[in-house]
């Protein structure tokens, strides 16, 4: 990793030409996949329980972004879900409110409305999600029109093509435009891992997107597998580390799609946690996109509290 | 050098969503015959294991529970087959668990085969018998017919080790329920033994989920289970135990068959008890006219 304070410096002029941002990619240190894997397996294994896991629970929960992103999605639903976010067991007014909710953005004025008051942020993807196959100017103002419906976090989609073929400096420059798009708005850049092929590359994305002003990266869409993985996530993690000791400025990290139960939560904390140190560990700095995931967490936090398992009659239905 | 074979000794393990695992826990127990000589060592099961089996039956209702009763019946009588081909297996296992005769194991195993079949032959019948077309003051057609009740967890017969096993797990699997069956704590190797069999039948991963273990250890966490809707005590030889079982089961509302106090002969016809016990009614009302 570059981390001299002349390479600081150099962090913005690397951008200037395509070449110098190909080879300020080209240069950061290969991943070792090995090492990635079993590093992230050995953290997978830590046992969580009692007192530790009722509070990772609880974390979990108000670190999801509750998720639909179906074509399928109606106004009711959204508002169903709206009602889910504010009050994820509605038995229980001790759980907390989950930290957003993500829609498209034609939807994005139903849940902004049903959420005022609430502390849940309203996010919604834009830029041609999930496959970012659009022009910029049409970027731009599916953006534009989710912030001017109440959107406070926008999820962008990267160009795949354009990175997988070398184009840094296209995906840079989208990035950027997108983010001056946004206003005030939280951006957060999805890099759909699983369409980048190698951990390196997962790493040059991360750099990129934080380079050009991500406030979060985000793994994936939830329309690709693999979705979120722990390895993958262990880069990001690595990546918004680095990133902070060079810079100063703390990036969030979004793990998204193929989280379903409480378990697998857990271990992403635990992730967080030995990586990235407790700063991360709040919902401004990490978060999980999720739909289902939630209901187990209620359940697993039923079973603490009654002592016996809890099952889906007693959630509600998405 | 010894001329005799090394022998192969067995250590079994539990039968879940159509899988062999190893207990979580990792812990086995030794399985005697009726005069207490070693059999086998068998998997003893955990609180996390009926867990696992639990997830794995819901996991399976839906498909199972829909498919059709024709299709459940076939499914039942391949079961039947696949016993039959290890007709000798279970025959001996039953007279080492049992501690009976050649002959009385023979007509034991007959007789848990035949009762898949008569089970099987029930499947498409049981709506027409236990359903019912109702009179209404209205203009409607008002249909009941019998449903799967859900997830099931039985604890099967201690003495009847196959017999009474086929006779509590059969009718509710027919009716369209899944289940977690836990074999008797003592004489486990027919449950086993079927499970091989179910694993190369027909039946889909899931439906039937056998673990071998302590009754006592197991049971207290299927009956208070919230995804779990029915509990036959068949096997729980403890009143205590049962009790506890039957009170705990009232928290999430579960159907409960009792402990029955004596051991019920199994060669007995069983009727439509247990078929009922696993179905409830859905009623429909339908405009006449449209």
């Amino acid at each position: 990793m570059p981390n001299t304070m002349n390479q600081v410096a150099t962090l913005t002029q690397v951008t200037e030409t395509p070449n110098a941002l190909a080879e300020f990619l080209r240069g950061l240190p290969g991943v070792d996949a090995v090492g990635a894997d079993q590093r992230a397996a050995s953290l997978a294994t830590r046992s969580i329980k009692t007192e530790s896991k009722r509070r990772a629970i609880d974390l979990a929960i108000s670190m999801i972004d509750l998720t639909t992103l179906e074509g399928a999605d109606t106004q009711g639903k959204v508002k169903a879900m709206c009602a889910k976010a504010r009050h994820p067991d509605p038995l229980n007014s001790e759980v907390p409110h989950v930290a957003a909710v993500c829609v498209y953005p034609d939807l994005v004025a139903i849940a902004s409305k049903e959420l005022v008051g609430s502390g849940v942020a309203v996010a919604s993807v834009a830029t041609a999600f999930p496959s970012g196959r659009a022009d910029l100017q049409t970027k731009l103002s599916d953006t534009r029109f989710a912030v001017s419906q109440g959107a406070t976090e926008i999820d962008m989609v990267i160009d795949r093509g354009a990175f997988l073929s070398g184009d840094y400096l296209k995906v840079y420059s989208e990035i950027v435009a997108t983010k001056s798009a946004c206003g005030d708005a939280h951006l957060k850049v999805i890099l759909e891992t699983g369409e980048l092929a190698t951990y390196d590359n997962v790493r040059r994305a991360s750099w990129l997107a934080m380079i050009a002003g991500a406030d979060f990266i985000k793994t994936s869409t939830g329309k690709v597998t693999p979705a979120a993985t722990l390895p993958v996530t262990l880069i990001m993690l690595e990546a918004v580390r680095d990133f902070r000791e060079q810079t100063g400025r703390m990036v969030g990290v979004k793990a998204a799609g193929g989280i379903r139960t409480a378990k697998d939560a857990i271990k992403y904390l635990v992730l967080v946690n030995e990586t990235c140190g407790p700063d991360w560990l709040t919902p401004q700095y990490f978060r999980l996109g999720a739909s289902i995931l939630l209901n187990d967490l209620l359940q697993q936090r039923q079973k603490m509290i009654t002592g016996h398992y809890s099952g889906p009659d007693y959630v509600t239905i998405d | 050098m010894s001329t005799g074979r090394l022998e192969i000794r067995k250590t079994y393990k539990l039968f879940i969503g159509g899988e062999f695992p190893r207990s979580e826990s990792g812990r086995s127990y030794e399985v005697t015959d009726s005069k207490n000589r070693f059999l086998a060592n068998a998997a003893m099961g955990s609180r996390k294991d009926a867990r696992d089996a639990v997830r794995a039956a819901r996991t399976a209702y839906e498909k199972w529970s829909n498919a059709s009763a024709y299709n459940r019946g076939q499914i039942l009588y391949r079961i039947a087959e696949m016993m039959e081909g290890r007709k000798e297996q279970f025959v001996s296992e039953v007279m080492s668990s049992e501690g009976c005769t050649k002959p009385v194991a023979n007509k034991i195993v007959t007789a848990a085969i035949d009762r898949w079949v008569w089970y099987a032959g029930w499947a498409d019948k049981f709506a027409t018998v236990a359903g019912s077309t109702n009179p209404v003051a209205g203009p409607y057609y008002n249909f009941s017919t019998p449903v799967p009740i859900g997830v099931v967890a039985l604890v099967a017969p201690a003495k009847s080790s196959l017999l009474g096993l086929v006779s509590v797990v059969a009718p509710a699997i027919v009716v369209g329920c899944t289940a977690v069956v836990i074999a008797s704590e003592n004489r486990p190797l027919p449950a086993i033994t079927l499970s091989e069999a179910l694993a190369t039948s027909d039946l889909p991963g899931g439906v039937i989920n056998i673990l071998t273990g302590n009754t006592g250890e197991i049971t207290p966490w299927l009956a208070s289970h919230a995804d779990v809707n029915g509990l036959d005590l068949a096997g729980v030889t403890n009143p205590a135990l049962a009790i506890e079982l039957t009170q705990s089961a009232a928290g999430t509302i579960k159907r409960v068959l009792p402990r029955p106090t004596v051991e019920p002969d199994w060669f007995k016809d069983p009727g439509l008890e247990r078929l009922n016990f696993y179905a409830e009614a859905r009623t429909v009302w339908h405009p006449i006219g449209v």
